[in-house]
């Protein structure tokens, strides 16, 4: 039985004195009333006392740090652990919408996989002068030791965790594609869990999809990606170590899907198999979800310095012996230039025009290009393209014009190294800052999984919340926070049940 | 079970164990200080001997007291085997091998650590006697977590190896040390001064109900046999060491490979020459000759639980 409900915004309601500024807002509409799909969750706070509200948001925060869903701080001797900071408020997005994201996310594996094969075999798309050769031979990302490579399948991508944003019509755009080694899953798992143990009747009143089967679809994943030839694949996590920020990540996939957490000294190969040092003696290892770095993954063929992979692993991978996941030499596809060229993959590969559009991204190396940046430093966002993790980045209408001629200085350097885009008007959610709502810039990371027959995009995603008023960096190394994300089901469809 | 977290999981558990004992002897020494009429006997070096890095002590402390013992043995975070330092490496050991225990588990782990590491920061303790106390329920509590969240599989049985293996250990360099000091006071056999001695080495392995219950009055031969023999007390060197036993044994069955199983011929060779002595025989023998043999039988088990599980290079 729906029925439109009104919306009861009193005194002493929470989002009684909300403003949107301006800008769009996840939750509300310009006049302060609920988008689709969200008219019982805004119910719901509103009747919620905000001094309820923080207190429930502490519990949530003291639970994780219990629970020690922690990151470890880097450039910090004693290696402090943190949690990322959890709001309360959760994102909402319509089915209707999560429809047109799902299908642009598809589309976008589909033609960076396609992107892939071809650039480590004949490299027709840059015969057919669509990209540049000399962008591919200058990418850092770009590894001629995989050239030839021809993983099961064709997929290179297993995991991918695409960073999207929304302007402020509340259009998608592709910020970034993550092509390596993605993380946040884990927050995605853990807030949901949290949210349903301190708020069970938001999730019986709305109809929220789920997201605990993202482990046993990974696991099914991976099973299937393995060399073919293996009836039973035995698969492994491979972690850099507890000194790895994402660490806890690494033990709780490995943890949730039953598999068998490794570092790389727990690795040997022996006839270009793989195998994992046992209390049993050696044992055969057929798939990997690696999430050591390229260049890390061993130490005969890339960084002879690496301790964190195992020599011979790419022999046995060429070998046909053993999967990976993700495939070595993706970052090629997420490289800031190459991310410009996306469009014309879509319609090279798959004959199809963009359904979720890039950020309109100016590429230095294009001498235009390059001269518009360099007059328009105040206007745009500059990125350099070996730098990630919110840093390498220019917010030039943020920045003094001190930092803007120092950039600029960059650019001229290094032309290849930089791309721009316009400032977003960022869309914003409202998030609890002290004891009141207030707007702040959200993005969205959804994950997807490529697998055999099939690409699968988990409903939702994490949201990452800028904490800081009017910050644009999402980042949770530059005081980034998360947000549980619910995408609201169609009748018909699975719900998470409280 | 891979090797290196089958390792990491032994020690992570003798780690937890070894803060334990420390804590146990310090809380009783603090109580005993209590009772006893000063310059009688001074309760403090033993502790540093018992650690077995007496020298280490010495180049930090002028003297041996209350505090600065304390310091040493339980929030020296420069000392590896302080109380800190061994909960920070067990923590350290849980979090390589996460994904292999209880959830519950690893945050009784994460408390316990935070536990003492918040005290350290807040030192001089107000109430060293609260702090023991309180340690000593958290590390109840752990093991009460830990035996009955987990599986009682490989992992665990490398857990409970590990925990009775450094059990043993401590419990025989304690009696050791505390035999060796108590001893040359013969004069005070049977006087109030010895039985509180005596009384209070059996409450640092919560023996002291157990062993009066049994005995009654404070008998020196009966105390070391107690300590040594009580094959149903289960802080005493033959429980634990038929526990290990019992659980090396365990991994041996589970295990394939035929070259395993030197470990469980080490402590099963061990378990019978203990079930063959008597207190008489040891303490002919000498005390601390018949500690030194243990010590190095004990030894040899770890060297050949690398070799038969962990291989790794150390």
């Amino acid at each position: 039985m729906e029925s439109q409900t009104q919306l009861q915004v009193g005194p002493g309601a929470v989002l009684h004195d909300y403003q949107t500024d301006g800008f769009f807002d996840e939750l509300v509409d310009q006049h302060g009333q609920p988008r689709t799909d969200a008219e019982k969750l805004v119910n719901l706070i509103n009747r919620i006392p905000p001094a309820e509200l923080v207190r429930r948001q502490d519990a949530i925060e003291r639970s994780l740090y219990q629970m020690g869903i922690t990151f470890t701080v880097y450039n910090d001797s004693e290696g402090t652990e943190k949690i990322m900071p959890f709001d309360i408020i959760p994102r909402i997005i319509s089915s209707v919408l999560w429809h047109h994201v799902d299908a642009g996310l598809k589309q976008r594996i589909k033609a960076l996989n396609c992107f892939l094969s071809d650039i480590y075999s004949k490299q027709q798309i840059v015969k057919d002068g669509i990209i540049p050769q000399e962008l591919i031979d200058t990418a850092p990302t770009f590894l001629p030791e995989c050239m030839g490579l021809r993983p099961f399948n064709d997929v290179w991508c297993h995991i991918t965790g695409t960073d999207l944003v929304r302007d402020d019509s509340g259009a998608f755009y592709v910020l970034e594609d993550n092509l390596r080694c993605p993380s946040g899953v884990s927050y995605v798992l853990q807030n949901r869990q949290v949210m349903k143990k301190n708020f069970p009747q938001i999730f019986r009143a709305s109809k929220v999809r789920p997201v605990n089967d993202y482990p046993a679809r990974l696991y099914q994943m991976l099973c299937e990606m393995a060399p073919p030839q293996i009836e039973q694949p035995t698969v492994v996590v491979l972690t850099p170590g507890i000194y790895n920020s994402a660490y806890y990540e690494h033990s709780f996939l490995a943890q949730q899907m039953g598999v068998e957490l490794v570092e790389g000294r727990d690795l040997v190969v022996e006839n270009d198999t793989v195998f994992m040092k046992t209390t049993d003696g050696l044992q055969r290892v057929d798939m990997i979800y690696r999430r050591v770095d390229d260049t890390f993954l061993d130490p005969e063929l890339f960084r002879k310095d690496s301790v964190l992979g195992v020599s011979g692993l790419m022999k046995a991978y060429r070998a046909g012996n053993v999967s990976l996941a993700n495939a070595p030499g993706t970052g090629i596809a997420d490289d800031k230039v190459i991310y410009a060229y996306v469009p014309q993959m879509i319609r090279y590969y798959l004959n199809e025009e963009q359904i979720l559009p890039n950020v309109p991204t100016h590429v230095c190396f294009r001498e235009d290009d390059r001269r518009y940046v360099l007059e328009h430093m105040d206007q745009l966002v500059v990125k350099a393209a070996s730098e990630s993790g919110g840093y390498g980045i220019l917010i030039g209408p943020h920045a003094t014009q001190e930092e803007r001629d120092q950039f600029a200085d960059r650019i001229k350097k290094d032309p290849r190294n930089f791309v721009a885009q316009p400032t977003l008007s960022l869309s914003r959610a409202p998030t609890m800052i002290g004891d009141s709502l207030k707007g702040r810039h959200v993005d969205l990371r959804p994950y997807i999984l490529c697998g055999r027959d099939d690409v699968w995009v988990l409903p939702g995603g994490l949201t990452r919340v800028a904490l800081r008023k009017g910050s644009l960096v999402v980042n949770s190394s530059q005081g980034g926070g998360s947000k549980d994300t619910w995408v609201a089901a169609e009748p018909g469809q699975t719900v998470a049940g409280a | 079970m891979l090797s290196r977290v089958a390792e990491s999981i032994y020690w992570m558990s003798r780690q937890v164990e070894r803060a334990e004992n420390t804590a146990r002897f310090l809380e009783v020494t603090h109580n005993l200080t209590l009772d006893q009429p000063e310059d009688q006997i001074d309760h403090w070096v033993p502790l540093i001997e018992a650690s077995g890095d007496k020298a280490l002590f010495e180049a930090k402390h002028k003297t041996a007291n209350s505090e600065t013992v304390t310091q040493f043995l339980a929030f020296d975070s420069s000392y590896s085997n302080s109380m800190l330092s061994s909960l920070r490496q067990a923590r350290t050991n849980a979090r390589g091998v996460r994904e292999s225990l209880s959830s519950e588990t690893f945050e009784q782990l994460n408390d316990f650590y935070r536990f003492v590491a918040d005290a350290a920061k807040a030192q001089p303790l107000d109430s060293p006697n609260d702090f023991f106390d309180a340690v000593r329920r958290i590390a109840l509590q752990w093991t009460g977590v830990l035996d009955s969240t987990m599986s009682h599989d490989i992992g665990w049985q490398f857990a409970n190896a590990g925990r009775l293996i450094e059990r043993a250990d401590k419990t025989s360099r304690v009696l050791d040390v505390k035999y060796f000091n108590l001893l040359p006071r013969l004069d005070d056999v049977g006087t109030a001064v010895d039985d509180l001695q005596w009384s209070a080495l059996l409450s640092a392995i919560s023996g002291f109900e157990a062993y009066r219950r049994e005995h009654h009055l404070v008998d020196i031969e009966k105390v070391v046999g107690f300590f040594l023999f009580k094959r149903s007390f289960p802080r005493s060197i033959l429980y634990s060491i038929t526990g290990a036993a019992a659980s090396l044994r365990e991994i041996s069955d589970m295990s394939k490979a035929s070259s395993h199983g030197k470990a469980t011929q080490v402590i099963v060779k061990l378990q019978h020459r203990l079930q063959e002595t008597s207190v008489k025989e040891v303490l002919a023998g000498g005390m601390h000759h018949f500690v030194d043999v243990l010590q190095t039988e004990l030894n040899q088990i770890g060297e050949a639980l690398n070799q038969d599980y962990f291989h790794s290079a150390t």
